[in-house]
């Protein structure tokens, strides 16, 4: 084996934090990692939220991020240690031997620059090529991403291109100066799934083709599987395995990853569809006021008592809007909602206190979900004074059995949100609906801002709660695997319309419609060779491109 | 039409109705000021005939409405009538009087508004450290303290005790440019002093939370000097607050100046508009009024403008 490019040894990263209420103390985040990168090879790092990949993926640019330091080791890039290097040299590194592809392309262009200008700025920076050769250079990449028009796209700014795109101009912005490495930084988590396997596969043809080493960063095995030649589990900045992608995806040795491995096993057998559904959504037209189009088209569904149904489409498809309207946020322009066997007021302002108390909802960010200075006890105890009059010993009884049904103590009842994590806070949102006793909660998204551990711990707890509180769930997600695991029947919507919609095992087997056959098959699956699998047999383009 | 255009389009149209309906106010207003115009004119010993000719001689007892729209349309004709104390054209003393007040503010905005941008960045560079406390403390306090009192330390500081700058800043024409620029010295320093602390402050800010963006990141790992990630990445970003803050402050040195003209005796529209108050110069307070709304809508519209011009989004939409 030739020599490695990069060389990581017992590398330590510490970081300044200031805990509410006391003085600001240094921790450590990496405690010691070990890696070897040869030249051409990609390694992908993953772990859940505070594993400390992003930071050693931005260690080998030595860059610490926000108040983050690196403390000890050695990172040996093109052979000197980096660490040890000077201001001058570093910033030769930075953008010329090292590039770096962030998840959110969309914040990491300067919306005030063209594309094609910053595209260009660290080849041309560092000396590496003539403006004008730059300029070839990412046109040529830009059709190697597939990116259309790509003779001109770089005179757009980065408002002026979708999504997906920015992210593919990323990537050409990170391959312009022909660097050694390339950092990519959960590249496709912010996107739709559909577009996602377009802008992987645009990334992996990319790596092949120029040669280039690569640190892949992501939280989501099945992601990894598909680019890596070799993965290193992380878990609260330590090493948990390191090896060839193919062991690691079908023989994993760690129990932890083993159950990353095996995350969303949960088993729910599909319950029937009832006479008396709690909820009917009849031709339901709307759209926003101060626009000229219509987000929801004639949507129909039923929910059915103590069932779950499925709301599944990408970003723009309109199931939020839909739940804006079920909610009463959004009175529609046509059609009629009757919940619990009576009609619905279209606005907010003509529901009574008993509709308002029996439909319930959960949003996807528990944190910004909660008053902040008021304790878990306060927060899940407001429902139960205002609907039901409950107070004193009586409140304080009830808030500790819900705290136990969602599987948290009564020592909870005097934390603040800040002090929960973010599945605890979750929880501590779906306790605050049952308070209430609903009928039917709305959960939007509630899963996704989760770690996959933390978000399948939740979906458990929700299963658990529908079968002891009897309630019913309309559950919108993007996420097609949360789908198979909990819902009952399913709704897929594509730009504002249902497209399909049944019992989850009529929606899930063929034969398929275009786009829903786009949908299942864009899931990632853990296996090696999916991807290209999947971009063999696709019918139909995404949206998102 | 682009949507930057029509958002032009509107602030201009927006800017002038404003400054109409700020005509309404400015005259409603003189309306209800105590006195009585021709009995300080002609005296409290003056008979009860004399001033009934008087006051119909200055036209004072028409309809109130009439009066507005005579003097709407002689403001739009050039006309802002006759001092009713002296009898002479408004617009030809105001003139000179404006010259001055403008002199006196661009030579204030000349040294400020570069000094708080520089004072700004500074604070940035060195955030949280001994500089940008330094700087923080000190043009807080200067913003703290009434003009008026730093105008009268300073006097006798600079003035008095250290003979450096004339204590009265009086300019007259024929005095070459740098004997005026000696003449303003005081009165410059202290307007710069009341300044510096809003646009310093906007600047740190602005510049700061641009700084935190994810594109200044992406700049840092192209491997970019710290001078060209501020000019290239973060600048053109913070344009819009800044170009605020400075305006308003311009306006200020435009309009706010009453104060320090006075304990400067500095010839300027302030020191005009104060002493025709005095005397209940209606005309005069209406034009002067005006005239300070104008520039003070003027410049704010500019920052408007400045801003909707330095959104991308708005320049180049989809």
């Amino acid at each position: 084996m030739s020599d490695p490019l990069v060389k990581v040894r017992n590398l330590k990263i510490g970081a300044t934090v200031y805990p509410p209420g006391e003085r600001p103390r240094d921790i450590e985040i990496v405690h010691g990692v070990d890696f070897d990168l040869a030249p051409g090879k990609v390694l992908g790092l993953i772990g859940e939220s505070g594993a400390g990949k992003s930071t050693i993926g931005l260690a080998t640019m030595a860059y610490g991020r926000g108040g983050v330091t690196i403390t000890g080791g050695e990172v040996w890039v093109n052979g000197r240690d980096i660490l040890k290097s000077g201001l001058r040299d570093v910033r030769n590194l930075r953008g010329g031997e090292v590039t770096y592809v962030s998840q959110s392309a969309a914040a990491s262009f300067n919306p005030a620059k063209k594309i094609m200008e910053q595209v260009i700025e660290a080849s041309v920076e560092h000396g590496k090529y003539s403006r004008s050769q730059a300029e070839e250079r990412a046109r040529a990449l830009f059709a190697k991403l597939g990116l259309p028009d790509p003779d001109n796209i770089g005179n757009r700014y980065p408002h002026q291109v979708s999504g997906g795109q920015l992210q593919r101009c990323m990537t050409a912005l990170a391959l312009c100066p022909e660097p050694d490495l390339v950092v990519f930084d959960e590249p496709t988590t912010a996107l739709d799934v559909t577009t996602q396997i377009d802008v992987l596969m645009a990334i992996k043809d990319a790596i092949r083709d120029t040669g280039v080493a690569a640190l892949y960063i992501t939280h989501d095995l099945a992601v990894v599987a598909q680019v890596s030649d070799e993965i290193m589990v992380l878990k609260m900045g330590d090493m948990v395995e390191h090896g060839q992608t193919d062991q690691i995806i079908n023989a994993p040795r760690e129990d932890y990853t083993k159950a990353l491995v095996s995350v969303r096993s949960i088993e729910h057998e599909e319950k029937k569809p009832t006479p008396d559904p709690v909820l009917r959504v009849q031709d339901i037209t709307a759209r926003y006021s101060g626009t000229k189009f219509d987000v929801l088209h004639n949507v129909s569904v039923d929910l059915h008592p103590g069932q779950t149904l499925a709301v599944v489409g990408e970003s723009g498809s309109g199931k939020s809007t839909l739940a804006r309207v079920i909610t009463g946020l959004l009175p529609p322009r046509a059609g009629n909602i009757d919940f619990a066997g009576r009609s619905l007021s279209p606005d907010l302002a003509g529901r009574t206190r008993e509709d308002l108390r029996e439909l319930q909802m959960i949003y996807q960010m528990a944190d910004v979900a909660m008053n902040p200075r008021q304790t878990v006890g306060t927060i899940i105890g407001r429902p139960l004074e205002f609907y039901f009059g409950i107070r004193g010993s009586e409140k304080r009884k009830r808030i500790i059995e819900l705290l136990d049904e969602i599987e948290l103590g009564k020592e909870f009842m005097d934390r603040y949100p800040a002090e929960l994590s973010g599945g605890q806070k979750q929880r501590v949102c779906i306790a605050r609906s049952l308070a209430a006793k609903p009928k039917m909660i709305i959960c939007d998204e509630v899963t996704s801002a989760l770690d996959p551990l933390v978000a399948d711990g939740i979906l458990k707890l929700l299963l658990d709660l529908q079968k002891i509180e009897d309630v019913a769930y309309l559950f919108i997600t993007h996420d097609l695997a949360t789908v198979r695991a909990i819902s009952d029947s399913i709704a897929v919507m594509y730009q504002g319309k249902v497209v399909r919609y049944g019992t989850k095992s009529e929606v899930l087997s063929p034969p398929f419609d275009d786009y829903t056959d786009l949908l299942l098959s864009s899931v990632p699956e853990m296996r090696l060779g999916w991807l290209e699998e999947v971009v063999a047999h696709r019918k139909m383009e995404s949206a998102g491109n | 039409m682009g949507p930057a255009l029509r958002l032009v389009a509107q602030r201009l149209a927006l800017g002038l109705l404003l400054l109409l309906m700020v005509s309404v106010v400015i005259f409603a207003g003189t309306m209800i000021l105590p006195g009585d115009v021709a009995q300080s004119i002609l005296g409290q010993s003056a008979t009860p005939e004399a001033l009934a000719n008087l006051r119909e001689e200055l036209g004072v007892n028409d309809p109130a409405l009439t009066r507005y729209f005579e003097w709407l349309f002689g403001v739009f004709r050039g006309d802002l009538g006759t001092a009713l104390t002296n009898n002479q054209d408004i617009l030809t003393s105001i003139v000179g009087r404006m010259q001055n007040t403008l002199f006196l503010a661009f030579w204030a905005a000349l040294i400020s508004v570069p000094l708080a941008i520089f004072l700004g960045l500074l604070a940035v560079r060195y955030r949280n450290r001994w500089p940008d406390k330094l700087i923080s403390a000190v043009t807080l306090t200067s913003i703290s303290i009434p003009e008026f009192l730093i105008g009268y330390v300073l006097m006798y500081f600079i003035g008095v005790q250290l003979g450096w700058a004339p204590t009265v800043a009086t300019v007259y024409d024929g005095m070459s440019l740098g004997e005026k620029l000696h003449a303003i010295a005081l009165p410059v320093a202290v307007l710069t002093l009341v300044v510096l602390a809003h646009m310093m402050r906007m600047t740190r800010a602005a510049i700061l939370n641009v700084m935190q963006s994810a594109y200044v990141e992406t700049a840092e790992l192209k491997g970019l000097t710290m001078f060209k990630i501020i000019w290239r990445h973060a600048f053109p970003n913070s344009i819009a607050p800044i170009v605020n803050v400075v305006m308003l402050n311009l306006a200020y040195l435009v309009v706010g100046v009453v104060v320090i003209e006075v304990v400067f005796t500095y010839p300027g529209m302030g020191q005009y508009l104060v002493d025709h108050v005095a005397k209940r110069d209606i005309p005069v307070v209406q034009a002067c009024g005006l005239i300070f709304a104008a520039v003070y809508i003027g410049l704010n519209m500019v920052a408007d403008i400045v801003s909707i011009l330095s959104n991308p989004r708005l320049r180049h939409p989809k």
